[in-house]
Formats: C-alpha cells, sequence, structure tokens
C-alpha cells in the first residue's frame, strides 16, 4: 500500500539527514521524499510516500516521532490534495511528429517552458501516477531527461498539520 | 568566563559531580576550564572505557552519567558506548571536543563528522555553534537523555565555541515542541489491563529494563494480585530473584520455568520490555497462546513493533505499576501456579559438578558469600549468563551487563562507574578472559582511585559462548576461539598495575579465596581458571522458540 505521509520538523541543520538515516537503517521503502520551508518561521515540512502494509505504517510514524526535532507526523488516509512536479526534456530532433506530441501534452496539461532546436522541455504538475503516464506517453519520442520533485500533500478542509499551541504555565 | 566555563557552570547547574573523560587537542579548553571546577574528573584510559563507565554510574545511581571525549579519534571511540547506551535505554551525556568552525568541513587534523556519525548511535546529538546557546543545549541534552525513555545524547563543541567569550545567560528554559513523552499511562487502558488480568487462568507478569526505577510499585502488584513474575536479563532486580513469585529470567539462556510459563500463558503483562529476539526466540512462535498481551512501555514505537499487543499502555512504569496495583485484585490461578511450582522445582539452574573448578559454582559462591547484596557488572559471553543465572538478584540497579548490543569488554568500566556512584558497596565484575582483555587498561583508572571492585576472571581459554556455539550448530569447529595459549597471568597482570592479584585452580579452595577476595579492602582481581568446554543451559537455539529448548548439555548426556 502506499502512504502518503506529512512531517513537520524544526529546521535545523542535518534534521534531513536524521530522517532519511532513520528510514534507510530501519529499512523503509519511501518511493519519494519532498522538503521545503512552511510559512512559520523555523518549521520545514517534509512529504514522504512510503510504501509498506499498516504495520508497516504505524512504525514508520512512531518512529518519525521519537526524534526529537520532528514535531507532528500525519498520515494522509482522509481526502487530500496530492502533487508533484515534473520537468521532461523531449527530443525534437528531426521529428516529424510535434503537433502529436503537442497534442499528448494538452491533454496532461503539460506547459511548454523552452523551446530549443533539438529539444523541448515541459512542465507538468498532478498527482504522480499523472505524471508516471505522461513521461511513458513522451518515451517513444525520445526523453532526454526527466526531474520529478517527489510528491506533496495537504489535507482537504479544515485538518491542519501545526504546532501545538503552548500551554500557559 | 569563556565558553568553556560555561560548559562547566551549567553541567555544575544539573547537578554533574563526576565526569569520565580523556582530554586531547580540541577539548583541551574545557579541560582547562575543569581545574578550576568542582565537578570531579576521573581520567580514563581510553574513551570507549569513560562512555561505558558513564553508563554504569547512571544505571547505579539512577542519574545521568557523562563522559567527554576529544575530536575525531577521541569521539569515535565513544560510539561502541554510545550505542550500547542507547540500546539498553541509558541516560548518558556525552561530551566532545571538535575543530574550529572555521576548519570544519577541511579534513583538519583529528576531524571527524561525529554528530553525522553519532545520530544512528544517539537519542539526539547537536553541535554547538554559537557560545551563548551552550546553557540551553546542555539543560535540553540532560532533560531529553533523562525523560522519556533514557538514552545518550551527544554534544559537540567547535574548539571556537570553547574559547570565545560568554555573554549568555544560564536562566534557560527547555522548550522542545516535538519531544513530549507521555508519563502518565490511559486510565481507561490500565482498567482495561486489569479486567484482562482478573480473567485470565494463566497470567504472567514480565518486567524488564524499565521496570528498574519501579522495583516496589512491581513488587507490591505482584504481591497483591499474586501473579508469576519473570523479569528479563535487563530486569533482574527489579523484582527480587529470590521472591517465591519469581521464576526466573526468560529466552535463550532462561529459565525452564520462565520460558514455559511464556509459552503456556494466556494473558501477558509486559512492563517496560521491548521483546528482544534474545527473549522472545522466533517471533512469530513466541506465547502462542497468549490471547492477550498487555504492553507497558514509556515508547510508543516499542508497542507492536516485534509482538501483536491488545491492550497497549504509554507511560512510565513506576506509575502505571502503581496505579494498577490500586485496582489489582488476587487473581485465582491456583492450578496455573501448581503448575509453574512443578516446573521450577524440577529444573532450576543448575550445573553438573566436575573435578574442575566451574564457573557456576564460582558465581554461587560470591553469592552465599555477599549475601546477594553486591553491584555486579560483567562481560559478554557464557560467564554474563552464569551471572544471570547463579547470582540472585534481590535489588534494582544492582545487575549492570550489556544487555541489548552485547558489547565485548564492558564489565571493567562499568564496575568502575558502578563504584563511584556506589563507594560504599562492593562492586563485582565477573568478566570472561576474552571480554576482560578487551578493556583491561582501565585497571590503571582503577588502581588511581583504589575503588572496591572485585574483578573475577573466570578463564575457561576459550572465547567461550562462541565455542559452544561451534560446539553445538558447527560441529566442533573450534574456529578462532583457542585463549589459552596467549592469555598472561592475569594475577601478575594485576599486580603489574599495584593490584591485588590471586589465582584459584583448586575447588577445595573456592569458599576461601572468596573470603580472601572480599575482605581485601580496595581493588583485586581474581583469576579462577574454570573447566574449558563448559556449556550454557538451558538453551533455546537461535530462532527457535520454547518448545526447542535444550534442558541439559547434550555433550555431557552422551558422555554420562
Amino acid at each position: 500500500m502506499r502512504h502518503l505521509v506529512s512531517v513537520l520538523v524544526q529546521d535545523n541543520p542535518g534534521v534531513l539527514q536524521r530522517i532519511s538515516g532513520l528510514i534507510a537503517r530501519r529499512g523503509f521503502n519511501i518511493e519519494s521524499l519532498a522538503v521545503g520551508r512552511t510559512h512559520q518561521e523555523g518549521l520545514s515540512r517534509i512529504s514522504l510516500v512510503v510504501s509498506g502494509d499498516d504495520a508497516v505504517l504505524e512504525q514508520v510514524e512512531k518512529q518519525l516521532n521519537r526524534l526529537i526535532e520532528v514535531i507532528k507526523v500525519t498520515d494522509h488516509s482522509e481526502p487530500h490534495v496530492e502533487r508533484e512536479l515534473a520537468l521532461v526534456k523531449v527530443s525534437i530532433a528531426g521529428m516529424e511528429e510535434r503537433l502529436e506530441i503537442k497534442d499528448i501534452a494538452e491533454a496532461f496539461r503539460a506547459r511548454i517552458v523552452d523551446v530549443a532546436k533539438k529539444s523541448i522541455i515541459f512542465e507538468l504538475t498532478g498527482d504522480s501516477h499523472k505524471i508516471t503516464t505522461f513521461v511513458e506517453a513522451m518515451r517513444p519520442y525520445g526523453l532526454l531527461e526527466v526531474m520529478r520533485s517527489g510528491a506533496v500533500g495537504m489535507s482537504r478542509g479544515e485538518q491542519v498539520l501545526k504546532v501545538r499551541e503552548k500551554k500557559a504555565v | 568566563m569563556n565558553g568553556a566555563a560555561a560548559i562547566l557552570k551549567a553541567l555544575e547547574k544539573q547537578g554533574v559531580d563526576i565526569i569520565f573523560g580523556h582530554p586531547g587537542g580540541t577539548i583541551m579548553p574545557t579541560y582547562d576550564a575543569l581545574y578550576d571546577s568542582p565537578i570531579r574528573h576521573v581520567l580514563v584510559r581510553h574513551e570507549q572505557g569513560g562512555v561505558h563507565a558513564a553508563t554504569a554510574y547512571a544505571r547505579t545511581s539512577g542519574r545521568v552519567g557523562v563522559c567527554m571525549a576529544t575530536s575525531g579519534p577521541g569521539a569515535l571511540n565513544l560510539v561502541t558506548g554510545l550505542q550500547d547506551a542507547l540500546m539498553d535505554s541509558t541516560p548518558v551525556v556525552a561530551l566532545t571536543g571538535n575543530v574550529p568552525q572555521a576548519l570544519i568541513g577541511t579534513d583538519a587534523f583529528q576531524e571527524a563528522d561525529v554528530v553525522g556519525i553519532t545520530q544512528p548511535v544517539t537519542k539526539h546529538n547537536i553541535q554547538v555553534r554559537n557560545v551563548n546557546d551552550i546553557p540551553r543545549v546542555i539543560a535540553e541534552a540532560f532533560y531529553i537523555a533523562s525523560t522519556g525513555r533514557p538514552g545518550p545524547v551527544l554534544i559537540d563543541f567547535p574548539k571556537d565555541v570553547q574559547q570565545a567569550e560568554f555573554g549568555g545567560t544560564f536562566d534557560v528554559e527547555v522548550d522542545l515542541p516535538g519531544y513530549k513523552p507521555t508519563f502518565k499511562g490511559h486510565p481507561r487502558q490500565i482498567e482495561r489491563a486489569l479486567e484482562a488480568l482478573q480473567k485470565a487462568e494463566k497470567p504472567i507478569l514480565m518486567v524488564g529494563g524499565g521496570a528498574q526505577n519501579a522495583a516496589s510499585e512491581i513488587i507490591a502488584f505482584a504481591e497483591k494480585s499474586g501473579i508469576p513474575v519473570i523479569p528479563t536479563l535487563m530486569g533482574l532486580g527489579a523484582f527480587p530473584g529470590t521472591h517465591p513469585q519469581c521464576l526466573g529470567m526468560p529466552g535463550m539462556h532462561g529459565s525452564v520455568a520462565a520460558n514455559r510459563g511464556i509459552h503456556h500463558a494466556d494473558t501477558i503483562l509486559a512492563i517496560g520490555l521491548r521483546f528482544d529476539d534474545r527473549v522472545t526466540g522466533k517471533v512469530s512462535r513466541f506465547a502462542p497462546n497468549a490471547h492477550t498481551i498487555i504492553h507497558v512501555d514509556i515508547d510508543p514505537a516499542e508497542i507492536g513493533k516485534l509482538v501483536k499487543t491488545a491492550i497497549p499502555v504509554v507511560g512510565d512504569a513506576k506509575w502505571v505499576a502503581a496505579e494498577m496495583t490500586k485496582g489489582a485484585q488476587k487473581l485465582s490461578i491456583a492450578k496455573w501456579w501448581g503448575q509453574l511450582e512443578e516446573w521450577k522445582s524440577k529444573h532450576p539452574f543448575a550445573w553438573k559438578p566436575k573435578p574442575h573448578l566451574q564457573s557456576q559454582e564460582v558465581i554461587q559462591a560470591f553469592w552465599e558469600a555477599t549475601q546477594g547484596k553486591a553491584v555486579v557488572t560483567s562481560g559478554v559471553g557464557q560467564h554474563q549468563m552464569f551471572a544471570a543465572q547463579f547470582y540472585k538478584f534481590d535489588a534494582p540497579r544492582s545487575w549492570i551487563n550489556s544487555g541489548g548490543l552485547g558489547t565485548m569488554g564492558v564489565g571493567l568500566p562499568f564496575a568502575i562507574g558502578a563504584a563511584l556512584a556506589r563507594p560504599n558497596e562492593t562492586v563485582i565484575d565477573f568478566d570472561g578472559d576474552g571480554s576482560f582483555q578487551m578493556t583491561l587498561q582501565e585497571l590503571a583508572t582503577l588502581k588511581k582511585h583504589n575503588l572496591n571492585v572485585k574483578i573475577v576472571i573466570l578463564n575457561n581459554g576459550f572465547l567461550g559462548m562462541v565455542r559452544q556455539w561451534q560446539d553445538l550448530f558447527h560441529a566442533k569447529r573450534y574456529s578462532e576461539v583457542y585463549l589459552a595459549d596467549s592469555n598472561p597471568d592475569f594475577a601478575k597482570l594485576a599486580e603489574a598495575y599495584g593490584i591485588k592479584g590471586i589465582t584459584l585452580t583448586d575447588k577445595t579452595k573456592l569458599h576461601e579465596t572468596v573470603k580472601e577476595v572480599l575482605s581485601h579492602p580496595g581493588p583485586v582481581l581474581l583469576e579462577a581458571r574454570v573447566y574449558h568446554e563448559e556449556g550454557v543451559f538451558p538453551m533455546i537455539p537461535s530462532g527457535g522458540a520454547a518448545e526447542d529448548m535444550i534442558i541439559e548439555n547434550p555433550r555431557e548426556t552422551v558422555a554420562g
């Protein structure tokens, strides 16, 4: 089973190494990891795509929670938005099917962000499955480079991942 | 005041009275400040000895143990000891020097990525980059090390941070938004646990290292409910070994009563333990008749990690045991007790007497002579298992061994740390000839502080536990386990350090020698030359289950 997990962390030096080290050490399988700052100073958010059954997922969450700099972990089993960004460079050298790939790109709502003599770069967002499908659709035409960001996600509605309010002492 | 002086002042504020360490280039500013500090420093001869001594100091005192080392090789020598403390959940704070920040990442002299390297072997680690952060970071380190599931924390101080002028405050508050250990168990879960026990026909209480601070609460609960108790290797002493409700330790070299008890139990209450493979054997065959496992642990990640848990209780062992005692009722389990008593009396830990001196009788003799009141440490191997089997620990924090990591060589540095924490008690290090030689340089530390440590080397001339496995599972192909042809004369070695050394070979002189060792003030090394092919039994072969238990040495049964 594929799970998207969000992790809110203190943005200290080495925190990414701590998390990736833990995942490697405990033998968890991850498909992707994406990280970026949040709107709150000193806090970063990590999205992990983990594969495994419920017991594995439970251990992933519990082990991540043991890290001092991990503030909160959530598994997006509830309705959520998931997006991944991809840049896909396709060869167009001597190509006669230019219109064809443009049609495919349009169907996937991929944007052309660079055109050169022999190549073209598409930018595309969507869930991981959509991106994989697009990449496969482009393969026959000559893939030159593919860069995927890894999935990022967020729960729909009011549920938010945030630091607990500090209790008044 | 510079950063180094601030480090020592912050340590003082944490109540630190002793540091085990070894100086070197990048930690020199702190050693300079130590010169004026009231904190006592114990100079070990190898940093590994320092971290092990700090570990034993922590485990025997219930306080945080502190060790210190220089950058690079000094810090790296701590790695084994940190993992040892991590696996046996021991609060240790390790302080290391590092090269000045301007040199970090340049492959400078004695530079190593200590924070990177020690990340997997610590509960937490951090490098201080601003001198004014020193009091806060030290306060956080002690808080993290000693609360929740205890563990080691390493703080790395670049040399320039130690030298910089301190302009901060010591009035600091610990605020860690990502670290809020659960202390009180959930009342409804505790209620459910009590209900499950009340319904049980064959209940068992297992207690582990996490229950070492909960001994009186465990005894109260056990006596009120009448439940049979099994302390694990790390839990020995958390429930008295001579108590009539004690079945002995479980696992690979555990008692027949304990292993069969777990095998047949329908309900298991486990407090402060983590179902290590040396306890469970093959985990899919562990406790096959237990429909209900109640697991009390302060670390939620341990619950459900290996065994299926019906009733999880996240909380402190002492707090939960006290709460459970309030609601406990006498269990009606006379029939179950009848069965357990039979196994217990039919298969106590025992040995077949031989004309040679034997490890088991040496340990038993020390147990009798000290009336079970010594603090005992051990190395790792057969002698460790014999000590666990034949020294009946009645008090908590009195048995210090390397359970999780199985670190050979811990016996002597553990004994040093224990003797400094408990200066008025006798400390016995039951060691092996193999284990002892891994850290014997600490004889110098022992001599220097003239500690009341009795080293008892059970010399069988072999790496005995490996030899035992080779005997049983590798057709007696004794590959690289023979030590006797190159072992030193251990008594002479002790004498070379100015420590009294005694050699015992004659079985008939055992009791008078034990008396001699114990009555001599200060450190003594006794080399007991024991039977060379002894095996530790009972034994559940690695990957086996309780039903696969070998109760007596099959070689000896055949030989008659």
